[in-house]
């Protein structure tokens, strides 16, 4: 089915001060269109997982919102630095954040297995100095 | 087309000059200017009572009771809100405000602090089902569960399924005076003395539950004169003070925490405050709270605009009028919980007010033309043209609100455009 919207949210490593917008511009734009409180639900939490992530982990990237009829996607892209082992950094309570995130309360390694769980078909894709692909789909039905 | 909703918040409308102090400051986006005079959206409006507060002209305006409406009723029962105790610089005891209520007209005086007991008594047995999802949300402040109908939907299921401390206290009131008097209890009428027009509105709109069982609501502001000066005549009688010291601090923020959950729960006041901590519960962020007690106004009810009295003073009062017991508990027994219907009767619904259309590919197209004319908008969010922002105008000019050259900097543009053609036309050679 075609895609009838598209929105993208540069988000920047590093940059706590603006944590968090994309994704509150995100559940604005679901709750206009009239998205279930259920689909809802699962896009916030997920959501804001993978903005975090680009903040703590990556060298910057790029979100994405799409919405057709069947379904919301989330796309997460990123330039670096990637992911050496996947099936690790998907275990819960493996975590990779530094001090600074963890002051702040992150690093708990709950992020890629939350996205797996709220998300209905999650997809993580991963090269070590390319960038890692994260793509999350909600179905709306 | 929906029904007219009732509203306690109204314009004045030849107070109006069509300033942009309120359309700024409401939190669902529910005001326009049009035509150099506000408009209230009906669908979106909470009551909250923000534009009342700012209106420098005091064009916005809550409807209340006036006292006279008392005397419909055989009897009548005021129902003071904690926050009126709040109000009186030099108040020794809560007792005198009691005894002033009876002077001013009341037959009896009963305290919503004391329904604020048996509520927290409720929320602590209902904080006991773990399948309630975290954190669970008080239902107290109206304007707050009408925020989230409108603009967190996904949070309706948090809320508290138990009635606010007026609905109670107002059941008990009429029961015990019915009993005690030997009268019925149709002839009774309770009023809420209201620190707040969304109190108003719950009353004459309840959510959860069909009907109130408050009769009227008479702003704090409408008798706060007859009080003061019956107040330096009334008896002291502690034996009338009935609710505890939690009960009454229900009146400011953070008071229904300290009496339902003092361990992991989180009192926010102000409705931006309460916003931002909802987008975060929202998100999953908040792991580990369990209790969640948000106020529209600043400071809780002690702050609400038909008070009298600044919110730092009036929590300072009722600080210390709160601290006659060292170690205070609810005051409510057992037979209490079963004796009253405390808790709704009805699903409390999400308000679709913000919806761009019923149906999904219709939303998403005028999503997209949203986008592409909020792309061409200057960003100032001046509110000239009458809507609060850049985006909420090109969601109205997408839902044929407005029109394009509403926005001054596209008209200024337009006109540019037709002087440079004038000027290319006069030029022109024969």
């Amino acid at each position: 089915m075609a895609i009838l919207l598209e929105k993208s949210f540069p988000v920047e490593a590093g940059a706590y001060s603006t944590a968090g917008e994309a994704s509150t511009t995100i559940k604005r734009t679901l709750k206009q269109l009239g998205i279930s409180t259920e689909v809802l639900r699962h896009v916030s939490v997920a959501c804001y997982e993978v903005e975090l992530n680009l903040v703590i982990h990556s060298l910057g990237g790029t979100l994405t919102l799409l919405v057709d009829p069947e379904k919301v996607t989330l796309i997460s892209k990123d330039v670096g630095p990637g992911i050496p082992d996947i099936e690790k950094a998907m275990t819960e309570g493996f975590s990779t954040a530094n001090e600074e995130a963890r002051t702040l309360g992150f690093g708990a390694g709950m992020g890629l297995p939350n996205m797996k769980r709220n998300a209905t078909e999650f997809d993580i894709q991963s090269e070590v100095g390319v960038g890692t692909t994260i793509t999350m789909s909600f179905a709306l039905a | 087309m929906p029904q007219k909703r009732f509203h306690s918040v109204r314009l004045e409308a030849d107070k109006c000059r069509g300033c942009t102090s309120c359309l700024k400051r409401c939190p669902t986006e529910a005001i326009r200017v049009w035509d150099s005079r506000a408009h209230i959206i009906d669908e979106r409006c909470i009551d909250c009572g923000e534009c009342i507060r700012v209106c420098d002209y005091h064009a916005k305006v809550a409807v209340t009771d006036p006292l006279e409406t008392i005397q419909k009723y055989k009897y009548k029962i005021a129902l003071p809100a904690p926050s009126l105790y709040g109000q009186f610089k030099d108040l020794r005891n809560i007792s005198q405000v009691l005894n002033a209520l009876k002077a001013i007209g009341f037959d009896d005086a009963f305290e919503v602090a004391r329904g604020a007991d048996v509520v927290s008594r409720a929320i602590r047995e209902r904080l006991k089902n773990p399948d309630i999802p975290r954190p669970v949300i008080s239902s107290a402040c109206p304007a707050i569960v009408r925020l989230i109908q409108v603009r967190f939907p996904d949070l309706i299921d948090h809320i508290v399924d138990v009635r606010q401390p007026m609905e109670v206290a107002a059941m008990i009131a009429k029961r015990e005076f019915a009993r005690k008097n030997n009268v019925e209890e149709k002839e009774i009428g309770c009023f809420f003395i209201t620190p707040c027009p969304a109190k108003v509105t719950a009353i004459r709109n309840p959510i959860g539950h069909p009907t109130s069982a408050v009769d009227g609501a008479i702003s704090v502001l409408e008798i706060y004169g007859l009080l003061s000066s019956e107040l330096r005549n009334a008896p002291v009688d502690i034996s009338i003070e009935t609710a505890s010291d939690l009960g009454v601090g229900w009146a400011r923020s953070g008071g229904e925490c300290n009496a339902v959950c003092p361990e992991n729960s989180m009192s926010v006041d102000g409705i931006e405050n309460c916003i931002q901590v909802l987008e975060e519960i929202e998100d999953n962020r908040l792991k580990g709270l369990d209790f969640f007690e948000g106020a529209a106004c600043a400071g809780g009810c002690v702050g609400g605009p038909l008070n009298f009295e600044n919110n730092f003073v009036a929590k300072a009062s009722i600080k210390r009028l709160a601290s006659r017991d060292p170690d205070p508990d609810l005051n409510v027994s057992s037979s209490m919980m079963t004796k009253y219907n405390l808790y709704d009767s009805d699903q409390i619904r999400p308000n679709s007010a913000m919806k761009l259309d019923e149906d999904l590919i219709e939303a998403m197209r005028k999503m997209d033309a949203i986008e592409k004319l909020y792309a061409e908008l200057p960003g100032f969010d001046c509110g000239s043209c009458g809507s609060p922002t850049c985006r909420t105008f090109a969601e109205d000019v997408v839902q044929g609100n407005a029109t394009r050259l509403d926005c001054i900097h596209k008209m200024r543009e337009q006109l540019r455009i037709m002087a440079q053609q004038m000027v290319d036309l006069a030029q022109m050679k024969r």
